[in-house]
C-alpha cells in the first residue's frame, strides 16, 4: 500500500447553506429539488420493500441515504433508476416523470448509478470500460459502426476518459483488463465510467463498501469533488463517520420507509434512527457491525491489495 | 500402412465444403455467444431457415434462384426475431430453451405431411440449385477434377468453394470490423454485464436482438451454401447434432475471437476425416485386434472416430480450457 491518491484538496462546497430553514422531517420539501419522489411502493410477495409518501433531493447537494440492511435502498434506488418496476407511485426528474422509464433512458437524461456489488465488465480493458460510458456515439448504430463516420468522435472520447483516469489515479490500469483490478479499484472504475455519460445526477450504492480505509479517504474526495463540479449526489452508505463527514443532508430509512431526514448532526442525536439500528441488531454499538459485514462481503477479490504504482 | 495415402486423402478435406459451411455457422454463432453471450442453442435452425427461404421460393414460388437467396436471408431475419422477440428481455437461459426446442419444431414442421405442399415434407426439396452452376462467370466445368499439389475437387464443388471461401472470409472481415467498432464494444459489455451496459444508457434488448439476427443470418448463408453444394434440401440433415457440432467447433477454436470458427472448423473436420482414414487403413494385426477387443468394424468406424474426437475435447476441455486461440488469462477473468 502506497499513499493516499492525491483525492481533490476539499473543494468548496456550493451548496453549503441551501438547507438552512429546512425542517428535519421526513418528506421536507427542499428550495430547489431535482428529483421528487411520490408515493412509491415495490412489494416482493408480502414483503413490502420500499413504501415511501415524499422525498425531495435537492440540487447539487450530496444526500446520503443510509438504513440497516434489508431497510431497502437497494430496491428504493432501483425503483428511481427503472431498474425495478414500483407497484404505484411516481418519480419526476426536474420536474418530468421517470417512471417506468427504461434504465437506458434515463443515462441521456442525466441520471447514472453504480451497483452495490460492483459490476465491472471484466474481460475489456479499463480503457473499454471507460469509452461505454460515452453517450452519443453514433457508432453505436449497426451501419455507421461500419464505416470509418466514428473514429474522430472516438478520439474525443478517448481523450476524455484518459482525463478521468488521470484523475481517479488509474492511469496505470488503462490497457489493463478490469477483471485484474482489486476490489476498490473497481470501485473507482465504476465511480469513473458512470463520469463519462456526464451525469447531472449521480447515484452510488454503498460506493464505500468493502474498500480499505485509505481508499475510502480518496472514494470520499471523489464524491466531494462530483458536488464540486456541480453535480447531485445520492449514495448509500452505512458508516455515519463517513456520511457525517462529506454529506450535507442525510434520509434514514428503515423497512422500506423512510423514518428521519436532516442534517448529519440532527440524524446522529435522532431517537428514532438509534431504535431502527438498534431494532434490527441487539447489543452492536451502533453502525460500526454493518461495516464489518460489508468488510467481508468484497475483500477477496483479486489483485488486492488496493495498490497504486 | 499406406501414410501418403491417408494424409492425401484426409488433406483435401481441409479447405472443404463442411469445413466452409460449419465455419460459416460458427462465425454465426460467435457473434451469438462469442460477443454478446447469447446461449443459442439452435444454430441449426438458422441454417433450416436459409435452406428453406432459398428452397421454397425457387420450387414452389417459382421465383428465381437469386430472389431465392434473399428469401433465404429473411426467413434467417424473421426467425430471430420469433426467437428474440420474446425471450431477450428475460434471464439468459430463456433464449437456450426456446432456441433449442425451435430448432426442432422447424425441423419435424417442415418434414411433417400435411406441409408437403409448401416444404416438399420428409422428402424435401430438390433441383433449385442449378443458376448457382449456371452463371457465366463459373470457370468450372461440372465433370472435371481439379488437382492443386495434394488437394483435390470436383468441379461442382470447385465452384462452391470458390464462393463459398470468398463468402466465408468477407464475413469473417465485416464481423471483425463491426467488433472493433463501438458498436461491438456495447455487444461485448452486454456480454460482461448487462444491467452495467443498461445502467451507461445502452438499449441491451435492441443490441441483442441485433446480435441474433446478425449471427442468424450468417448461419442461414451457411444452410443456403450447403444445400447449394448438395443440390438437395432434406429435413432430418437439420437436426440438433448440428448444433451441437457448430458449438464444439466454437469452443475448440476458442469463443470471442475473429479467425477461431474458421481454424476451429478445420481441425474439427480434418481430425475427424484423418482418424476415419487411419481407421479403415489400419495394419492387419491392429485392426483384428482393435476387432476383437471394442468391436471396431467396418460399420462402426464413423460412430468411434465420433467418440475420440469427443475425447479429445474433453482433454481440451481439461488442459485449454480457452480454445485454441483464447487467451487464459481472459478465461480465469471469467469465474469472479
Ligand atoms: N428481487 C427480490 N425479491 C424478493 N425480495 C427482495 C428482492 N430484492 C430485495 N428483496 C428484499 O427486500 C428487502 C430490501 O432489500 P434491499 O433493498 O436490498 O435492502 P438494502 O439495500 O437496504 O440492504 C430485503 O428484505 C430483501 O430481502
Ligand atoms: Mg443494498
Amino acid at each position: 500500500m502506497t499513499a493516499d491518491q492525491p483525492a481533490p484538496a476539499q473543494p468548496v462546497n456550493p451548496v453549503a447553506g441551501a438547507f438552512d430553514g429546512v425542517d428535519p422531517e421526513p418528506g421536507v420539501p427542499k428550495p430547489d429539488p431535482i428529483l421528487v419522489v411520490d408515493d412509491i411502493t415495490k412489494h416482493f410477495g408480502g414483503l413490502r420493500a420500499v413504501d415511501v409518501h415524499h422525498l425531495e433531493i435537492q440540487r447539487g447537494a450530496i444526500t446520503a441515504l443510509i438504513g440497516p440492511n434489508g431497510a431497502g435502498k437497494t430496491t428504493f434506488f432501483n425503483l428511481l433508476t427503472g431498474f425495478d418496476r414500483p407497484d404505484s407511485g411516481s418519480v419526476y426528474l426536474n420536474g418530468e416523470s421517470i417512471t417506468r422509464v427504461a434504465p437506458h433512458r434515463l443515462a441521456s437524461r442525466g441520471m447514472v448509478r453504480t451497483f452495490q456489488l460492483t459490476k465491472a465488465l471484466t474481460r475489456m480493458p479499463v480503457i473499454d470500460n471507460m469509452k461505454l460510458g460515452a453517450t452519443g456515439q453514433i457508432g453505436e448504430h449497426f451501419w455507421q459502426a461500419l464505416l470509418p463516420v466514428w473514429r474522430r468522435q472516438e478520439a474525443e472520447i478517448e481523450a476524455q476518459a484518459d482525463a478521468l483516469l488521470e484523475r481517479f489515479n488509474l492511469t496505470h490500469m488503462r490497457d489493463e483488463y478490469a477483471g485484474t483490478l482489486s476490489g476498490g479499484q473497481r470501485k473507482l472504475v465504476e465511480m469513473a465510467r458512470a463520469l463519462m455519460t456526464d451525469p447531472t445526477i449521480v447515484m452510488l450504492d454503498e460506493p464505500m463498501a468493502g474498500v480499505n480505509p485509505a481508499l475510502t479517504q480518496s472514494l470520499l474526495g471523489h464524491v466531494k469533488s462530483l458536488r464540486a463540479d456541480g453535480r447531485t449526489v445520492i449514495f448509500v452508505e452505512h458508516d455515519m463517520d463517513v456520511v457525517q463527514d462529506i454529506s450535507d443532508w442525510v434520509v434514514v430509512m428503515a423497512e422500506g420507509a423512510i423514518i428521519a431526514e436532516g442534517r448529519p448532526d440532527d440524524i446522529s442525536a435522532d431517537e428514532r434512527v438509534i431504535d431502527a439500528y438498534l431494532g434490527s441488531h441487539h447489543d452492536s454499538d451502533l453502525f460500526e457491525e454493518f461495516e464489518n459485514e460489508q468488510a467481508n462481503e468484497q475483500d477477496n477479490e483479486p489483485g488486492s491489495p488496493d495498490e497504486h504504482a | 500402412m499406406d501414410w501418403g495415402f491417408i494424409l492425401e486423402r484426409t488433406i483435401s478435406t481441409m479447405f472443404g465444403v463442411e469445413v466452409m459451411v460449419f465455419a460459416l455457422a460458427a462465425v454465426g454463432l460467435n457473434v451469438h455467444f462469442g460477443y454478446t453471450g447469447l446461449l443459442n442453442f439452435g444454430q441449426v435452425g438458422f441454417l433450416a431457415a436459409g435452406a428453406y427461404g432459398l428452397g421454397i421460393t425457387v420450387t414452389y414460388l417459382s421465383w428465381s434462384f437469386w430472389i431465392g437467396i434473399l428469401f433465404g436471408v429473411v426467413y434467417s431475419i424473421v426467425l430471430a426475431l420469433i426467437l428474440g422477440l420474446p425471450t431477450l428481455r428475460l434471464r439468459a437461459d430463456y433464449l437456450a430453451i426456446v432456441t433449442i426446442a425451435a430448432s426442432e419444431t422447424i425441423r419435424l414442421l417442415v418434414r411433417w405431411r400435411r406441409s408437403k405442399e409448401i416444404t416438399g415434407g420428409a422428402e424435401g426439396i430438390g433441383e433449385f440449385a442449378d443458376p448457382f452452376y449456371d452463371v457465366s462467370i463459373n470457370p468450372f466445368s461440372v465433370g472435371v477434377r481439379y488437382e492443386f499439389g495434394p488437394f483435390s475437387y470436383v468441379g461442382r464443388d470447385m465452384w462452391v468453394l470458390t464462393v463459398g471461401w470468398i463468402v466465408l472470409i468477407l464475413t469473417v472481415l465485416f464481423v471483425k470490423r463491426l467488433m472493433s467498432s463501438p458498436w461491438g464494444r456495447t455487444l461485448k459489455a452486454i456480454r460482461e454485464d448487462e444491467d452495467a451496459a443498461r445502467a451507461l444508457g445502452k438499449n441491451a434488448y435492441f443490441y441483442k436482438l441485433q446480435s441474433l439476427m446478425l449471427g442468424g443470418v450468417i448461419g442461414g448463408m451457411a444452410g443456403m451454401l450447403q444445400v447449394i453444394q448438395k443440390g438437395s434440401i432434406q429435413p432430418d440433415t437439420f437436426n440438433p447434432v448440428i448444433t451441437f457440432t457448430i458449438w464444439a467447433i466454437l469452443i475448440l477454436g476458442g469463443p470471442g475471437r475473429t479467425w477461431s470458427p474458421v481454424i476451429g472448423s478445420m481441425i474439427y473436420w480434418t481430425l475427424i476425416a484423418f482418424l476415419e482414414n487411419v481407421l479403415r487403413d489400419l495394419p492387419e494385426g491392429a485392426s483384428e485386434t482393435l476387432e476383437d477387443t471394442i468391436g471396431l468394424s467396418d460399420f462402426n468406424i464413423s460412430q468411434v472416430r465420433f467418440m475420440l474426437v469427443g475425447l479429445g475435447l474433453l482433454l481440451l476441455a481439461r488442459y485449454r480450457p480457452q480454445g485454441i486461440f483464447g487467451s487464459r488469462e481472459e478465461m480465469a477473468l471469467d469465474d469472479r
